[in-house]
């Protein structure tokens, strides 16, 4: 897979990797993606009382794509809303990441993960 | 040392210099064609081919009138099956194959089964073998063609060529065998083994691209192929065609390289091979060899880096030429069925290498691969989120994953 500088770029030198305690609180974790499917994503996200996102963690298991996807999600999700987070769109990461089309489930992958960590604390405030 | 390193011979391997030295009159003032009967250009052209003939016939222990001339082993394989089944429609419609077979086998066989054939795709032990009672017993009175490869092109494990031979000739059914990956790298001997038809590639074994040969047994029994391609009745009617004269000269030299250096070459690079993997087993926890431990090609190693997708570990391998099981670098985006059929999870083929050593491949390549594959898989490892349940003690397979 011939790969766009992006992609090789977050797959070389990946940002927020990393765990936070699951059971933390303020700690919202989100694992999408299945081992024979190839792909596991596991997203988390240190949630405020303002409900900012004040950092991100992934680890992921998948081609460089999916690491690169989830890589640029931690990026993205730092500092913002829960509301902004979840106006993600997996397009944006496409663009971003310029994916080829058989790559597109990965930046779909990353998506779902910002939503599975932010359903998760939302659950965890109940 | 060059990087990167070419780590990948069991898809093709690099033309050995020698191979070229001996082509290169045929692609300059040599040009005549071989079928020219009248004129001298002809002469040296068809004196060359048949020379290359007996190279080939005498590495697999074959009479040189036994060979044909192909494109190569697809087209070989598609002659011994579609010909086969042509040939001896009136006799029977039924071909046993295994699950593992090359798609060219595979992709051929079910073309025939939309022609009126039957075919038997045999499963395989754990280590990607059938065994010649499996073939004994799925023969029928139909039966007219078992069809195996020799070795496998992913895993590297040797059929027990010699006993399903015996079995094919208690039988009186032909047998076909794919050498694609063994011609050139371990002993053939057609008598010996009891083949009928043999399928080979000049370009796995340090010839050229695009020339390939097939073995037809002219004696006990005499085996009829029907035509695949038609026109000129080159090669005694079984494949028309100008001949590639330089490409076959090639695959003679390349022939004749292999059977002097065949025996020498096998002790120095399955040492290698064997270096690499100890190597990787010692320094590694959590991999899985695919394929027999002992019966396999001396050039192949298959390992899944368990919670290491392949892709990703040949993106990060860049400086090394592999290839992967995984799904993501297939077009089907399906892993590998070779190793699905040996029941090798799907979880375990995503993470799966091929490592494919040659004549080129020097210790100090192996040096090299051997610290790279370690520090790659232990980098993303560090960021595999299934690595890091494993360790906790988590059994994967009690997770509710969601599937997409």
């Amino acid at each position: 897979m011939a790969y766009g500088p992006k992609v090789i770029d977050h797959f070389n030198n990946p940002r927020n990797v990393g765990s936070f305690d699951k059971g933390d609180q303020s700690v919202g974790t989100g694992v999408v993606g299945a081992p024979e499917c190839g792909d596991v994503m596991k997203l988390q996200l240190k949630i405020n009382s303002q409900n900012i996102i004040e950092d991100a963690k992934f680890k992921t298991f998948g081609c460089g794509s999916a690491i690169a996807s989830s890589s640029l999600a931690t990026e993205w999700v730092k500092g913002k809303s829960v509301d902004e987070a979840l106006q993600i769109k997996n397009t944006d990461i496409v663009n971003e990441l310029a994916l080829p089309p058989v790559k597109i489930h990965c930046s779909v992958l990353a998506e779902d993960a910002i939503k599975a960590a932010i359903e998760d604390y939302k659950k965890k405030q109940e | 040392m060059r990087l990167p390193i070419y780590l990948d011979n069991n898809s093709t391997t690099p033309l050995d210099p020698r191979v070229l030295e001996a082509m290169m009159p045929f692609l300059t003032e040599k040009f005549g064609n071989a079928a020219s009967r009248s004129h001298a250009f002809g002469w040296e052209t068809e004196e060359a081919v048949e020379k290359s003939r007996a190279s080939i016939a005498k590495l697999i222990g074959a009479n040189l009138k036994e060979i044909v001339f192909t494109s190569g082993a697809t087209e070989s394989i598609n002659i011994a099956l579609k010909g086969a089944a042509e040939m001896y429609s009136e006799k029977g419609n039924h071909i046993i194959t295994a699950a593992t077979e090359h798609k060219a086998t595979l992709d051929s066989a079910k073309y025939l089964e939309k022609h009126g054939c039957t075919v038997t795709y045999l499963p395989v032990d754990k280590f990607g073998a059938v065994s010649p009672e499996q073939v004994k017993a799925a023969i029928t009175d139909k039966t007219i063609l078992i069809s195996l490869m020799h070795a496998n092109n992913e895993i590297g494990t040797i059929h027990p060529i010699e006993e399903i031979g015996k079995v094919a000739k208690e039988a009186g059914i032909l047998f076909h065998v794919d050498a694609a990956q063994t011609a050139g790298k371990i002993p053939i001997d057609v008598e010996k083994m009891g083949i009928d038809i043999l399928s080979i590639s000049a370009h796995k074994m340090y010839g050229p691209k695009g020339v390939g040969g097939l073995y037809v047994r002219r004696t006990n029994p005499r085996v009829r192929l029907s035509p695949v391609v038609h026109g000129g009745g080159h090669e005694r009617g079984f494949r028309s065609g100008t001949l590639n004269v330089a490409g076959i000269v090639g695959f003679g030299k390349a022939a004749e390289l292999c059977s002097q250096e065949m025996a020498q070459e096998a002790v120095r690079v399955s040492a290698l091979r064997d270096k690499l993997k100890n190597a990787l087993f010692s320094q590694l926890d959590e991999l899985f060899l695919n394929g027999d431990p002992i019966k396999r090609l001396p050039n192949n190693l298959n390992i899944s880096f368990a919670f290491v997708e392949g892709e990703a570990l040949m993106m990060g391998l860049k400086e090394v030429a592999v290839s992967s099981g995984s799904a993501c670098t297939s077009a089907s985006l399906e892993p590998s069925y070779v190793l699905k059929a040996m029941g090798v999870g799907e979880e375990l083929a995503h993470t799966s290498i091929r490592f494919g050593l040659g004549r080129f491949t020097t210790a100090e390549e192996i040096d090299f691969v051997i610290e790279k594959v370690v520090g790659v898989v232990k980098k993303l490892r560090d960021m595999s989120p299934l690595y890091e349940m494993a360790k906790e003690g988590i059994d994967l397979k009690s997770v509710q994953w969601t599937t997409h």
